[in-house]
């Protein structure tokens, strides 16, 4: 019989038994006994805070003290994800690739980890970053289409690196549908799946009903995580929620370093679980030093809980939408919290920073159809 | 016009679709419905329960679950075949029907044949025996593409699809990595772009968002600012909505074009930002999924034309304008819904 269907399982997959030894296997506890993995994603969701503008020598810099402080994995790409350097989320001043293969050369403990969204990156771009020594991949997609990531697990088990996947936006999708695709991406060869907070909209009990409903989903045949933002202040806090109801792996960045009102800063997440006894293996004068020393000098501009960032948590808007809009609001001077807001009533979903431009437009049309009509105190002219 | 076909008096030619999911089922809507050349007769899929071949059946084709096999053991070979499987189904097929002297329009991102696009490179051979239809954001990008490259030079250009999860089948989702380098590639080739990236999104929100097309062209810097460059990118956009317009009604700028002045960080380029909205004819799926009528309406026109030359007749394409913007009295309002996503 001719093969033409289309299946997902068509696609080069790696499938797999995973076993729990495998997992640990691949997710090594460093040097010393600890309880939980901390992720420092600084030099990727901070890509944003930085305009994707990082040079060679502030990651050689972020690494080094990471590494020295005992951070096991620290993420390295474009703020959206290998190949995302563009017209639509903005263009790198360094290539990832070589940024990439600079904190390779940096670690000498630390695993150097890289995200990609499938539709915008590639499994080619996975085999450049794993040819420049990265060895953890992480991808992420909308927290409803997980099976757009088969065919990038299956690759990235394949070229030998550890995966993790990476459900974004997870507010929008119930727990049991979280659980669902969690699934998907652990048949598909996931050793870990993400719960991703990307709009910083989970509170506390959000947060940890997902991450319960994954776990008793895929039981020990992966291991879970958490990515928490600060848009609503609950970073931290849901961290640990996260961690009590079972998640293993935690991602955090210096000084907050990430989109929209930042992610949990790595420092704080350190501090906090060592109060709480649990053990993540870092030094937590190092990685103060880290925060304080290295990354914040370096900073333009301080992740902060602004009206905007606020209303992307509030309203549930994918956190890097937050310099696209403040851009848009001075072009078309429209408020910046006015764009979020209707992007949240719009739906849209990460990637769709082109939707931004879109609803500046509307709304300063609205406003000229207010003028026009002579309602000045509508149209916002005092 | 020499025409080398068996039986020299026929004035009519016939196709099958091989994958009856949501491309395979618009498209044989489309060919019923515009097409006095080209008669669907054959759906061919693997799966006995598929809703694509009871509803084939159900408008007079012949349906089978049992591959293409059962294709090419038929008496009466089609003239032509529309693969709307996967990219890895296709590089199978396509060799199989080249031996048996079909001609193949591929509407996969397989990309074996050369890619077409109907308002931009409609000039092509017509004795192909294999032509691709590059994707869905292909065939509603490239035309933006070729309009500003055909005035300025476009060192770089980008585009971004957003489709609904509803209408993203599993040959779209599984071939995700395909759909980024076929549309990236047809940017050069068929927009006229030095480079090109393309970059597509699932968005499930409810209820389903219209396919939305955002495209980027990095253009010199003196066509960043207002003047009579930028005026001629502008009238040169416009034709060529018109022009996609003629069979993909539903086609149309969102807003008018925006241009950036040039920037360091671009190179020193400018840059303009055409949004385009595609609002689907609803022929099988309602009216978000302009992702399948865009491609689906290029690929009958152009079998529609191929298959009129090979016997030597007229093309019998109907424009949107010939046939206005009702709905298909075969379908009837929302058919295709309670299938979404198939």
């Amino acid at each position: 019989m001719g093969d033409m269907t289309i299946r997902p399982e068509d696609a080069p997959v790696v499938t797999s038994e995973v076993t729990e030894s495998e997992v640990l296997a691949h997710t090594p506890s460093g040097g010393g006994q600890r309880d939980l993995r901390i992720t420092d994603s600084t030099l990727r969701d901070g890509s944003h805070a930085m305009q994707h503008q990082f040079t060679e020598e502030q990651v050689r810099g972020v690494v080094h003290a990471l590494d020295r402080a005992g951070v096991e994995v620290i993420e390295v790409s474009h703020g959206d994800g290998l190949g995302g350097s563009s017209f639509n989320y903005g263009f790198s001043a360094v290539d990832e690739m070589k940024l990439i293969a600079a904190a390779v050369d940096e670690a000498t403990r630390a695993k150097i980890a890289v995200l990609m969204l499938p539709g915008l990156g590639t499994v080619h771009h996975l085999k450049q970053a794993h040819a420049a020594g990265a060895s953890v991949a992480r991808i992420a997609t909308h927290c409803t289409e997980a099976d757009v990531s088969v065919q990038h697990f299956g690759a990235a088990r394949a070229l030998g690196m550890e995966t993790v996947g990476f459900l974004m936006l997870s507010h929008k999708a119930t727990p049991e549908k979280l659980a669902q695709q969690a699934r998907t991406m652990v048949d598909a060869g996931a050793q870990c799946v993400y719960v991703v907070d990307s709009a910083g909209a989970l509170v506390l009990s959000d947060a940890q009903q997902r991450i319960a409903a994954v776990i008793d989903e895929i039981g020990a045949e992966a291991q879970v995580g958490f990515h928490g933002h600060q848009n609503l202040s609950l970073g931290i806090a849901n961290s640990v929620l996260a961690h009590q109801a079972g998640a293993l792996q935690i991602d955090g960045a210096l000084c907050a370093l990430g989109a929209g009102a930042g992610n949990s800063p790595t420092e704080v997440l350190a501090a906090t679980f060592e109060r709480l006894g649990v053990r993540t293996g870092i030094d937590l004068g190092e990685v103060l030093s880290a925060a304080e020393d290295v990354v914040r000098p370096f900073i333009p501009r301080l992740p902060w809980m602004d009206r905007a960032s606020i209303t992307q948590g509030y309203a549930g808007v994918y956190s890097s939408f937050l310099l696209h809009a403040e851009r848009a609001a001075e072009r078309y001077d429209v408020p910046a919290h006015a764009i979020l807001q209707k992007v949240g009533e719009h739906g849209y979903v990460g990637g769709q920073e082109d939707m931004i431009i879109d609803i500046a437009l509307q709304l300063a049309e609205e406003r000229a159809q207010l003028v026009e009509l002579g309602d000045l105190a509508g149209a916002g002219v005092r | 016009m020499s025409t080398p076909t068996s039986t020299p008096t026929r004035t009519t030619g016939t196709a099958a679709i091989v994958g009856p999911g949501n491309i395979g089922t618009d498209l044989m809507f489309k060919l019923l419905r515009r097409s006095d050349v080209l008669e669907p007769r054959y759906m061919v899929g693997v799966d006995p329960a598929s809703d694509g071949l009871r509803r084939a059946r159900s408008v007079g084709l012949r349906a089978s679950h049992e591959g293409v096999d059962w294709l090419l053991a038929q008496d009466d070979l089609p003239d032509v075949v529309f693969e709307c499987t996967s990219a890895k189904a296709h590089e199978a097929n396509a060799p199989r029907y080249a031996e048996a002297g079909i001609l193949a329009v591929d509407l996969t991102p397989a990309a074996v044949g050369p890619y077409l696009c109907p308002p931009v490179n409609l000039d092509f051979n017509l004795d192909a025996m294999n032509v691709n239809m590059i994707t869905c954001g292909g065939q509603a990008t490239t035309p933006m593409v070729k309009a500003v490259s055909s005035v300025v030079s476009v060192p770089y250009a980008e585009i971004v699809a957003s489709i609904s999860s509803r209408s993203a089948g599993p040959g779209t989702r599984a071939n995700i990595d395909e759909f980024t380098e076929t549309t990236s590639e047809a940017l050069q080739v068929v927009g006229g772009a030095e480079r090109g990236k393309a970059i597509i999104i699932l968005n499930p929100v409810e209820p389903p968002l219209m396919m939305r097309n955002s495209v980027f062209c990095a253009i010199p810097a003196e066509a960043g600012e207002p003047g009579a460059l930028q005026d001629r990118i502008l009238e040169s956009i416009h034709e060529m909505v018109a022009r996609v317009q003629d069979y993909v009604p539903g086609y149309h700028l969102r807003a008018d074009p925006q241009f950036d002045p040039a920037r360091d960080l671009w190179r020193g380029m400018a840059q303009v930002f055409v949004p385009i909205e595609v609002k689907g004819r609803g022929d099988y799926l309602p009216d978000y999924a302009g992702n399948l009528d865009i491609i689906t309406a290029a690929a009958a026109r152009v079998g529609d034309i191929m298959v009129a030359h090979r016997l030597g007749v007229a093309s019998t394409w109907k424009s949107s304008s010939e046939l206005g913007d009702v709905p298909d009295p075969l379908v009837g309002a929302g058919a295709g819904a309670q299938q979404a996503g198939a």
